[in-house]
């Protein structure tokens, strides 16, 4: 018995060490002079200076928090009411819904990618900022929904229903019960919403014009096309970045406790 | 008892069910930017391509045949080789670990669990790109390797079926370990202690008391690996050669490159197909997990 947990404690260590070793690699690396080699030449700060100077590199961030912003505010806006409007309908509909959308979470998504770039092509819509947006709502939606009805569930009905006792119309119950109880679980959903639009690569890709460039295709494109060690400093940026959205989704969700 | 609580959570919002058209717009969005688009590959799939890359209506089957040309197949078989390979390397390298984390003292869980799922929360194409920096021709394991005088020459490690396969499993091993955690944290430790008490050698408990009754888990953690793995386009992209293409990117060349939107359109569709195949899979064995063996 005694033999075996230190068994299963050794190879837990080393699946650890296979999750968390690449990305030290890459953040130690990241600060190595030397160019494109793994020899240690000294530490420097100069690629991530480097990336400051970089105007398509700048436009691009821009370009994803623009998209990121407005597809948050959509897809929380849209998600919302529908999980609300889901709270009024009959069991089994709200079962097929739930069914449904979880469809697009589970579709490739280069499929999703493809099926909106024929569309926006068919109707004749130009590739840019404006279709990139319209797919990130896509994906976005059902994710949004799907947090805030699994909050609404958890709700103890008594509160509402005291609300009514006290002669609450259902829109002040909605504006001052129910609506503060699910307010932690809206802000986690619109973090969520606005990392995964951030991080998003193929659905941009498929449904960006040259003009719409985005964080993640410039870095696809900065992979693809010979080394830079900039690179290097942006991912471990990006790194950071999302480690510190979890960090505060976290905190977001002790506080909902 | 459920039914009830949700029931009266909605009483205030039932009255008269002004409230279900909320919904009305996030399912019109729906419809329009996701099944019509859906629709279109599926109509697409039947058509025929016009000679510079356009779409031609005329109803044929020729694009599903056509994959059934040996270059197709054999793209769709290792596609389908890869993900299970991912699959099984992914219950070897999670079993143990999700085992260990519901064993271990309950204040320490959570932590462990986010330890598991915080890579998963970086950018995937950046954790793709640091396998990059791994395996490179001149990249830190042939440094490593050749300085210790292990090999005489750096091996091709980038750029291979086996780069593809170490990357897929890093970027889908926490899918595995989540539900196998559930699982084994349901599991009553009673019972493995009960077998261990019978003479049963640590294989047969492994085989005879752990894997089924964590199978609900296991089937859960295989699909939602197996998923991922066979609709991947940027693992296979950056980590693999030529030879080494899923269907997500004969897709994409399809798509983008060759400009065959109606083939593109069909593989796209026998990709779902799988995927819908793993979905059902997942649901069925959702249903049978409510049964009989809970911890009391």
């Amino acid at each position: 018995m005694r033999r075996k947990a230190v068994g299963l404690r050794a190879v837990s260590l080393l699946v650890m060490l296979f999750l968390y070793g690449p990305i030290l690699v890459l953040i130690l690396y990241s600060f190595n002079a030397a160019h494109l080699s793994m020899a240690w030449r000294g530490t420097t700060l100069k690629w991530y200076a480097a990336l400051i100077h970089d105007e398509a590199l700048l436009a691009a961030t821009a370009n994803s928090l623009v998209i990121a912003v407005v597809s948050t505010i959509g897809a929380t806006g849209l998600g919302g009411l529908f999980a609300f409007g889901m709270e009024g309908m009959s069991r089994s509909r709200q079962q097929l819904l739930e069914g449904s959308l979880v469809l697009p979470l589970v579709i490739p998504e280069v499929m999703m990618g493809v099926a909106l770039m024929l569309f926006f092509v068919m109707i004749k819509l130009p590739l840019g900022l404006t279709t990139v947006i319209l797919g990130h709502i896509v994906f976005n939606l059902p994710l949004v929904t799907i947090m805030i009805r699994t909050r609404l569930r958890k709700l103890d009905p008594a509160l509402p229903e005291a609300a009514a006792d006290l002669g609450a119309d259902a829109w002040h119950t909605f504006r001052y019960v129910t609506f503060p109880l699910l307010r932690p679980a809206i802000w986690g959903a619109i973090l969520v919403a606005f990392t995964v639009s951030l991080d998003d690569f193929l659905v941009t890709f498929f449904t960006a014009g040259p003009g719409a460039t985005t964080l993640p295709l410039k870095v696809y494109s900065m992979i693809k096309s010979g080394v830079t060690p900039e690179i290097n400093a942006l991912s471990a940026l990006l790194v950071l970045v999302s480690m510190g959205c979890v960090a505060l989704s976290l905190q977001l969700q002790r506080r909902e406790v | 008892m459920l039914g009830h609580r949700t029931a009266s959570v909605t009483v205030t919002l039932r009255n008269s069910c002004r409230a279900c058209w909320l919904a009305v717009p996030g399912l019109v969005w729906m419809a329009l930017f996701f099944l019509v688009p859906l629709g279109l590959v599926f109509a697409v799939s039947f058509a025929s391509r016009g000679t510079y890359g356009g779409i031609v209506w005329e109803f044929t089957t020729a694009n599903y045949v056509d994959l059934l040309h040996p270059l197709y197949g054999k793209i769709l078989s290792h596609s389908l080789w890869y993900a299970m390979l991912t699959t099984a390397c992914c219950f070897v390298l999670g079993f143990p670990l999700a085992y260990m984390i519901a064993r271990s003292p309950a204040r320490w869980q959570p932590v462990l669990l986010l330890l598991v799922m915080l890579p998963f929360w970086t950018n995937f194409l950046v954790r793709t790109y640091a396998w990059m920096i791994l395996l490179r021709h001149d990249g830190l394991i042939n440094h490593v390797l050749v300085s210790l005088g292990l090999v005489a020459t750096p091996l091709e490690l980038l750029y291979t079926p086996t780069a593809v396969v170490i990357g897929l499993v890093y970027g889908y091993l926490p899918f595995m370990v989540l539900p196998l955690y559930v699982a084994v944290e349901r599991l009553d430790p009673l019972l493995v202690e009960a077998a261990y008490d019978l003479y049963a050698s640590r294989w047969a408990v492994f085989t005879r008391v752990v894997v089924p009754l964590t199978m609900p888990g296991i089937v859960g953690g295989c699909v939602l690996v197996f998923i991922p793995s066979i609709g991947s386009f940027i693992t296979p992209d950056l980590l693999g050669g030529a030879r080494s293409m899923m269907i997500g990117n004969l897709i994409q060349h399809e798509y983008l490159v060759a400009r065959d939107w109606p083939l593109g359109s069909a593989v796209s569709f026998v990709l779902m197909a799988v995927v819908m195949a793993a979905v059902v899979l997942y649901y069925r064995q959702g249903d049978r997990s409510a049964g009989p063996v809970e911890r009391r």
